[in-house]
């Protein structure tokens, strides 16, 4: 039991640590949890004539994200529109982190596998886009694939097509683009957890009659899950939201969420609308991060 | 019974494991290593076999080819009288126990165990069977469902004896298995594997550095040096009869004395001379006599050796007494320590030396 002297020097020490990460916690409560009340009040608030809001309170931007007013009839019918958006932004994130794993885990086993020499230029190397801004690597993109682009050139002048592969403002094109943008995302998570896998448990599995499927399977990637889970969440909360990959290779006509939002603040002049927008933008990303984590834990059986 | 006795019996003549003219080469042209140079060794069936060698003497590399992780440059490997020497390691009836153990750290310690089993596509009750034997056999039942990162360096290895022979390999390979262990849980361990090996009936094949494990756990050892086999015989064998100096002074602590043989006797340069049955070679020798077959006499009997003691050291059961020869060279003699603890010698005291008949050898270079 400890003395009432020492309960007050802890009292004094919890105190004091309060004291000192105010600073922080300011910081905080003005960065994160100011944006996102002001965000959350304008949701429920009635649009303004020329954007901005009007301080009444209205459900019409909750409303918007599924219902429009037809402007003839001035019925509610279904945001058909913003469905399909929604959807395709789920959609392309997802194939996104798929084919990013698909890709960055035999890249980050490269890596990982290489002498220490080696691997440290190998990691730069795989840093090296995140030194451009990303609109330009996006505008560089464009041009690998328009239709008077590189690859089609190419392709045309060696005779392999007669016409121009016609991939840009398709949502091939915005998944292209950000499979390349976020694979170094991807990467670097994995390269950590394949790192830390002991190169023994390979040779146990092979001798244990395991195939070399099996061991893939069976050990390699059960033991580089959090890597894995890491890196998923890593490419698909940003996918979810992206804005300049869509804006650039989807041409404005293959929009995203990120897209539908900055029309309702831009051009849309429906701020309760965007706020709402944005609410439920990060409500998929909580569910599909809960969904994921619960899966994810299951299969190891619970414990972290 | 006899029936039975009778085939074990045929079955020990038989050979597990021959590796023939095996050569094993690291790297290309001017660095090219030769990790193994031209070994050829028989391991029979149902028996505890040891290579023994200093780091870096090819043991390793020889377990690794015959668990199939590498492959040989040149030589080839039969197990039962087949040819392995290019079957993947997942294709040999043969199971390692790895130096760091390597368990899955994901799976559970009976999970671990029936890994090897699962991947041969034995049916679920057979794998929860044998794994509830073995954990049995190793003792670790109530650990069954433990993740391996929860168990001390000993259980662990446990583990990993358990899950190398649960599939019932023809040979377990076991690669310096002990040497993690603190010194106490190790002799435990030398005598538990020793009783799974004779429980089991299952050829061992044991690689150290440790000559006392091979010497106390083997049925034969194989003393590897530079990529070669130098010699391979019983334990007793081995320490008794030692071919070359290398295995001489591995094995156990020795004396090397230079003379000359003639005549079927052997002469010292002090001038004195030892017996040495069945002596054949002639010219200059190496002699090598083991410290303990040296007995301290009086300076004055006959045929003895005359030394100067240099100093004592007290190991408790014995005392190492350190000697000079008239001609300069240094031998040690191991005395058991009689009950006082003082073996009534000072330094400076002049004795008389002599090997216990059929002691001293000769050694190659």
């Amino acid at each position: 039991m400890s003395s009432p002297a020492e309960q007050a020097q802890i009292a004094q020490s919890v105190r004091n640590g309060w004291l000192l990460s105010t600073p922080a916690l300011i910081v905080l409560a003005f960065a994160s949890l100011g944006p996102l009340i002001i965000v959350i009040v304008y949701s429920f608030l009635a649009p303004g004539k020329y954007g901005n809001v009007e301080w009444a309170f209205s459900l019409s931007g909750w409303r918007g994200i599924i219902y429009t007013k037809d402007i003839f009839s001035d019925e509610y019918v279904l945001a058909d529109a913003h469905l399909a958006i929604f959807w395709r932004s789920i959609k392309l994130s997802f194939l996104t982190t798929l084919t990013t794993f698909a890709v960055g885990f035999p890249t980050a086993w490269f890596i990982a596998t290489r002498a220490p020499k080696a691997r440290a230029m190998w990691l730069f190397l795989i840093t090296i886009p995140f030194w451009t801004n990303l609109l330009i690597r996006t505008y560089a993109i464009n041009e690998v694939i328009r239709n008077e682009g590189l690859m089609n050139t190419v392709l045309l002048k060696l005779g392999l097509i007669t016409q121009p592969i016609v991939i840009i403002y398709t949502d091939i094109a915005v998944f292209i683009g950000m499979t390349y943008v976020y694979l170094p995302l991807m990467v670097l998570p994995l390269f950590a957890a394949i790192d830390r896998f002991d190169m023994k448990l390979l040779e146990a599995g092979y001798d244990l009659y395991a195939s070399r499927w099996q061991v893939l399977r069976r050990v390699i990637l059960p033991i580089v899950k959090p890597g894995i889970i890491a890196g998923s969440i890593l490419v698909f909360v940003p996918s979810l939201g992206a804005y300049v990959t869509p804006r650039v290779l989807g041409g404005g006509k293959q929009m995203m969420i990120g897209n539908l939002i900055d029309l309702q603040f831009g051009q849309g002049r429906n701020w309760p609308l965007g706020a709402a927008l944005s609410m439920t933008l990060l409500m998929i990303v909580t569910i599909a991060l809960l969904i994921y984590v619960r899966y994810a834990n299951k299969e190891t059986g619970g414990h972290g | 019974m006899n029936e039975k006795a009778a085939n074990e019996k045929a079955v020990i003549q038989k050979n597990a494991i021959e590796a023939r003219n095996i050569v094993k080469t690291f790297g290309v042209g001017q660095a090219a290593a030769r990790a193994l140079d031209d070994v050829t060794v028989e391991i029979r069936q149902g028996e505890f076999f040891t290579l023994l060698g200093p780091s870096g003497c090819g043991k390793t590399t020889l377990l690794r080819l015959i668990a199939g992780f590498e492959m040989p440059t040149e030589g080839t490997i039969l197990l039962d009288g087949q040819d392995i020497t290019y079957l993947p390691p997942n294709k040999r009836p043969v199971n390692t126990v790895f130096q760091s153990y390597a368990l899955f750290p994901h799976l559970t310690v009976a999970q671990n165990v029936g890994f090897g089993l699962e991947m041969q596509g034995r049916p679920k009750a057979e794998v929860n069977d044998t794994v509830a034997r073995m954990l049995a056999l190793v003792k670790l039942e109530p650990l069954a469902h433990r993740k391996t990162n929860q168990l001390s360096g000993g259980q662990q290895q446990r583990v990993a004896l358990a899950r190398a022979l649960a599939p019932s390999p023809k040979v377990l390979l076991l690669d310096e298995p002990l040497s993690a262990l603190d010194l106490k849980l190790r002799k435990e361990m030398q005598i538990e594997l020793k009783r799974l090996q004779v429980e089991t009936g299952i050829t061992f094949v044991f690689v150290t550095h440790d000559q006392e494990e091979a010497l106390t756990m083997s049925d034969r050892v194989g003393v590897m040096s530079q990529g070669k086999l130098q010699q391979v015989g019983s334990p007793k064998d081995i320490y008794t009869k030692p071919v070359n100096r290398f295995v001489a002074s591995f094995i156990g602590e020795t004396n090397f004395i230079a003379a000359r043989a003639e005549a079927g006797k052997v002469h010292l340069a002090t001038g004195d001379t030892i017996d040495i049955a069945g002596l054949s070679a002639g010219g200059n020798v190496t002699v090598t006599i083991r410290p303990e077959q040296l007995r301290l006499v009086d300076k004055t009997e006959t045929g003895a050796m005359r030394a100067t003691v240099k100093s004592l050291v007290y190991f408790g059961t014995d005392t190492h007494c350190y000697l000079s020869l008239t001609d300069g060279s240094e031998v040690v003699a191991r005395l058991q320590s009689p009950a006082s603890g003082d073996a009534g010698l000072t330094p400076g005291q002049s004795v008389g030396l002599r090997a216990v008949p059929g002691a001293a050898q000769i050694v190659l270079d």
